[in-house]
């Protein structure tokens, strides 16, 4: 038996966790309204499919954004001979612009600091090869995204200390926890290189408040490292208050930063609802991060004809435009439909503005605070209720009981088929209920209406629209 | 307005980050410089600097945008774009079932049906690029080594070792026998590493051979097979440019050998393959490998993840090469273009006086110029290039970046031009000639 390396006989790939597990019960029996309608509805999966009217409708209207049309075949050539690691100009500038929009025209990108990468789990391997050698070490906060233990350590050989963040105060990143952290890394003799941040929260949803922000460019300023802002949700926060990204605390008077330290990971998956287009991006204010990981990028360029697309795309201002606030309204339907409803049987989730899941709160269903108690509950809701969720372990959440729950990757009837599931199994389960903390920001006053409660049961509803009539929430944002 | 603070001692990026690794210092990169700068037009620019140091093929874009413009409603979404929403979703690494399908039957094509090829065991990669450094992370610990001939690619000094910290020991070919991998050079580069304390973890081959432009003998191909059975070591082989071959008998895929032995020994092969030389889309970073091995296969999948081929791309190329007949016609034109081609430059070049190393495959050919150098040495090797490369005003590439052993070899493309710039390039050579022939008279 001729062997492999220990790279590719090791765990590092990752899949052995339990995040990946409910998605093997969702693929042997996948959810199908006519066909499967009781098979497992996938809820694991963070990704944005409410836009795709709006895109197709651009596509239509621009064939020459395609090489394979009449309209855009002229261009095939010279786009398929394009390998040059640099990317197309104006790929780079078509997102450099998209980014600055998303943040709300604040603060400009450069095109020339922009390297791509395939899709962000690509640019997070290719910082850290940028950043760290095998055997130093990221801090990261939890709850965190179960791939960085993938993409971040296992081809690289390099470290993850944990952040502890915890419930009491919304799992707020404090310095003390920071510091902590990093004085827990040195006692394990690991050299700490950088910071990695997701902001937009991935499995909490939330966005970090300006002070969190700065304290943590304090911290990094402090100690030397390096600041990686993953933002790939930047586009999904679709109310008050706005996302602010770290290159806009930068700018600011009483921030002190040295520049060289920070590096924003971004993508177009999630904002855009590509994954399958692998379009990541690197962009640092370095210019030695900057040129090392243009030359990495060899190994996970975009394909040219899909930096032509979007290039196409995203330099057409007004489609953009229309596609950040659409994008946000429907999200916020969608969230508020979901949330509302889970509300009503006593179910909470972390307070915040969320864009594709919600951090929802089942500690009062756990029969007791254990780890083991939140597995035997997760294969319940897989197994029984049908549905995939991920459980707040697999995300290294250091208290038992929160589950991610995704709820933009689906249509509407689904939905309303995952939230009747949900609601009979709580019912089932109703001495184990108490009235918990809603989450919803503003104080909605619930006065369900007896035929409004029946609607909302029957599954023959279909309407995409709030079945709350003149929310002061919706009033309030326009 | 931000406040600045002094930069202290930077902090240090990683050692692989400050390192040459990467290659670009070599002079196989310096002459691209020169082309940038000045770079030949054949209408605004007629005394630039032709690029002959790129292996692109350019021949044959016409059969493909025919392909386009015939089939538009089936390659881009279809009307009303009903299937984009599907295909921008799909990010599974397996990859489409079309489009490996697609893939599967055309290396059959390639290799006239001589080898079958199972759509489950193809692994998609983002170029070969991606494909090389990905099956050196699975066959290789860091500090490990793997043989390559020479000469070869200079890109896999990077591609090989640059973040996995694997090295390369060559395998020293030379023009006594054409360049032939021997038994004993196997032997003897397995012997050197030893020497050296690495562990020897497989053999890398590319077959058609870059820069050679030729084919490997099935008779040392399986001379390379039992080696590495004996040694117990991988072996991969770098298939990516089987459809450029002149005529369709000539190459032997490794595959054909492996059918030979009924799969006997087939779980340490590996191929690598990619759309970038036989179709001329390297823009579209398509790479494939094809193991033979289930455990590689499986891992290789996992590590894919970090360079994915975009979905859009992966459409696209499965409605492409599902077509038989565009295939078959593809693959069958293609190859008499590039005959053509290279017939034309070996005879521009022996008019000229220079002889080429016997070739029939690939975008290049393998120049001899020894005969021309000062000294022979590196450094003469460098000097003749300079000239070429400042006087002759073409950038081709000098055998010591490709770590020949014998200096005086250089890598010449002539598929990535028209007919008409390969004639002003082979003027400018032929003028070159009579030039020096003048000057060594008059000494």
């Amino acid at each position: 038996m001729v062997a492999m390396s220990k790279i590719a006989t090791g765990n590092g790939h990752g899949e052995n966790s339990p995040y990946f597990d409910g998605w093997k019960a969702y693929e042997t029996n996948p959810f199908h309204p006519t066909e499967r309608p009781e098979g497992v509805i996938q809820m694991g999966l963070a990704e944005n499919q409410l836009c795709f009217n709006l895109i197709k409708n651009w596509l239509i209207k621009h064939p020459e954004a395609s090489l394979c049309t009449p309209q855009g075949v002229n261009k095939f050539k010279e786009t398929a001979l394009f390998q040059d690691y640099h990317g197309m100009p104006e790929f780079r500038q078509a997102v450099a612009k998209f980014m600055g929009k998303v943040r709300g025209d604040r603060v400009k990108f450069d095109p020339d600091r922009i390297v791509m990468s395939g899709g962000a789990t690509g640019a997070h391997e290719m910082v850290a090869f940028c950043l760290a050698d095998p055997g130093e070490a990221f801090l990261v906060p939890t709850p965190y995204y179960p791939g960085f233990d993938r993409d971040l350590k296992w081809r690289t050989g390099v470290e993850l200390v944990p952040v502890n963040c915890e419930s009491y105060n919304n799992f707020k990143i404090t310095r003390n926890a920071l510091e902590a952290a990093y004085v827990k890394a040195q006692e394990a003799n690991l050299r700490v290189k950088g910071l990695l941040i997701t902001n937009p929260s991935n499995p909490l949803g939330t966005i970090l408040d300006r002070d969190t922000l700065k304290s943590m460019v304090r911290f990094i300023n402090d100690k030397n490292i390096h600041l990686i802002g993953d933002e790939i949700y930047a586009a999904t926060v679709f109310m008050e208050p706005e996302f602010v990204s770290i290159s806009e605390i930068i700018e600011e008077e009483d921030v002190e930063c040295n520049r060289d330290l920070i590096h924003i990971v971004y993508s177009l998956s999630k904002d855009m609802g590509f994954p399958g287009f692998r379009v990541g991006i690197v962009y640092s204010n370095n210019d030695s991060v900057v040129s090392c990981a243009r030359k990495m990028s060899s190994f996970g360029l975009v394909s040219s004809q899909t930096q032509h697309l979007i290039a196409s795309m995203l330099s057409d201002g007004e489609f953009v435009d229309n596609f950040i606030t659409e994008n946000k309204e429907l999200l916020f339907k969608r969230h508020k439909y979901f949330t509302w409803s889970l509300s009503q049987v006593g179910i909470g989730c972390l307070k915040g503005n969320p864009g594709l899941f919600i951090w929802m709160d089942l500690r009062k269903l756990l029969k007791e605070k254990t780890f083991a108690a939140e597995m035997e509950l997760w294969r319940v809701i897989i197994n029984e209720v049908k549905l995939n969720v991920s459980p707040g372990s697999s995300f290294h959440c250091e208290e038992p009981g929160w589950f991610r729950v995704c709820f933009a990757n689906m249509d509407d009837h689904t939905m309303k088929v995952a939230l009747l599931r949900i609601r009979t199994f709580v019912l089932k389960n109703n001495e184990a209920m108490v009235p918990l903390k809603l989450c919803r920001p503003s104080s909605l006053k619930l006065s369900l209406s007896r035929s409004l409660s029946r609607r909302m049961e029957s599954p023959g509803i279909m309407s995409p629209h709030s079945p709350l009539p003149q929310s002061p929430l919706v009033r309030a944002r326009t | 307005m931000a406040i600045e603070i002094e930069k202290p001692s930077s902090v240090r990026l990683s050692k692989v980050a400050i390192s040459k690794t990467h290659g670009e210092d070599s002079p196989y990169f310096a002459g691209w410089k020169a082309y940038d700068e000045n770079p030949y037009d054949e209408i605004h620019n007629q005394s630039g600097v032709i690029q002959m140091g790129l292996a692109e093929n350019q021949v044959s874009f016409d059969l493909l945008e025919k392909y386009l413009e015939e089939h538009h409603e089936v390659s881009s979404w279809g009307k009303g774009a009903p299937g984009f929403r599907e295909n921008a979703l799909f990010q599974d690494y397996h990859g489409l079932k079309s489009f490996r399908q697609a893939m599967a039957n055309f290396m059959e094509q390639i290799r006239g049906g001589k080898a079958k090829f199972d759509p489950d065991r193809i692994v998609l990669t983002a170029g070969a690029t991606a494909a090389n450094e990905l099956l050196t992370f699975i066959l290789a610990d860091p500090g490990d080594a793997l043989l390559v001939p020479t000469p070869y690619y200079p890109g896999f000094d990077r591609d090989l070792r640059w973040r996995t910290g694997v090295k390369i020991v060559p395998i020293h070919c030379n023009s006594s026998n054409n360049f032939q991998i021997t038994p004993e050079a196997l032997e003897a580069a397995y012997q050197s590493a030893e020497s050296m304390d690495l562990k020897v973890r497989g053999i890398l081959i590319t077959n058609p051979s870059n820069p050679l432009g030729s084919t490997i003998q099935s008779s040392v191909l399986n001379d390379i097979l039992d080696f590495a059975v004996h040694k117990n070591i991988h072996l991969v082989s770098d298939e990516i440019y089987s459809g450029s071959t002149f005529s369709p008998s000539e190459f032997v895929s490794i595959a054909e050998i492996l059918r030979n032995r009924n799969y006997k020994d087939a779980e340490r092969v590996h191929i690598v393959y990619s759309l970038s030389k036989d179709l001329g889309l390297p823009g579209f970073r398509v790479g494939t490998i094809y193991s033979y091995n289930d455990d590689v296969v499986t891992t290789a999948r996992r590590m894919s993840s970090f360079t994915l081929i975009s979905s859009q791309t992966q459409h696209l190329l499965a409605c492409m090469l599902s077509n038989h007949e565009f295939t078959q016609n593809y693959i069958k034109t293609n190859r008499e273009r590039l005959n053509k081609r290279y017939d034309m430059i070996i005879q521009g070049l022996k008019k000229a006086g220079i002889e080429c190393l016997k070739g029939n495959a690939g975008l290049f050919c393998w120049m001899n110029l020894s005969p021309l150098l000062n000294e022979p040495t590196r450094q003469g090797e460098l000097e003749l290039w300079n000239i070429i490369l400042n006087q002759v005003k073409l950038n081709i590439s000098p055998g010591s970046s490709c770590h020949c052993s014998e200096p005086g070899w250089f890598r010449v493309c002539f598929a990535n031009m028209s007919e008409q710039t390969l004639r002003v390039a082979l003027q400018r050579i032929h003028k070159f000639m009579e030039q020096r022939k003048v000057c060594s008279v008059n000494q």
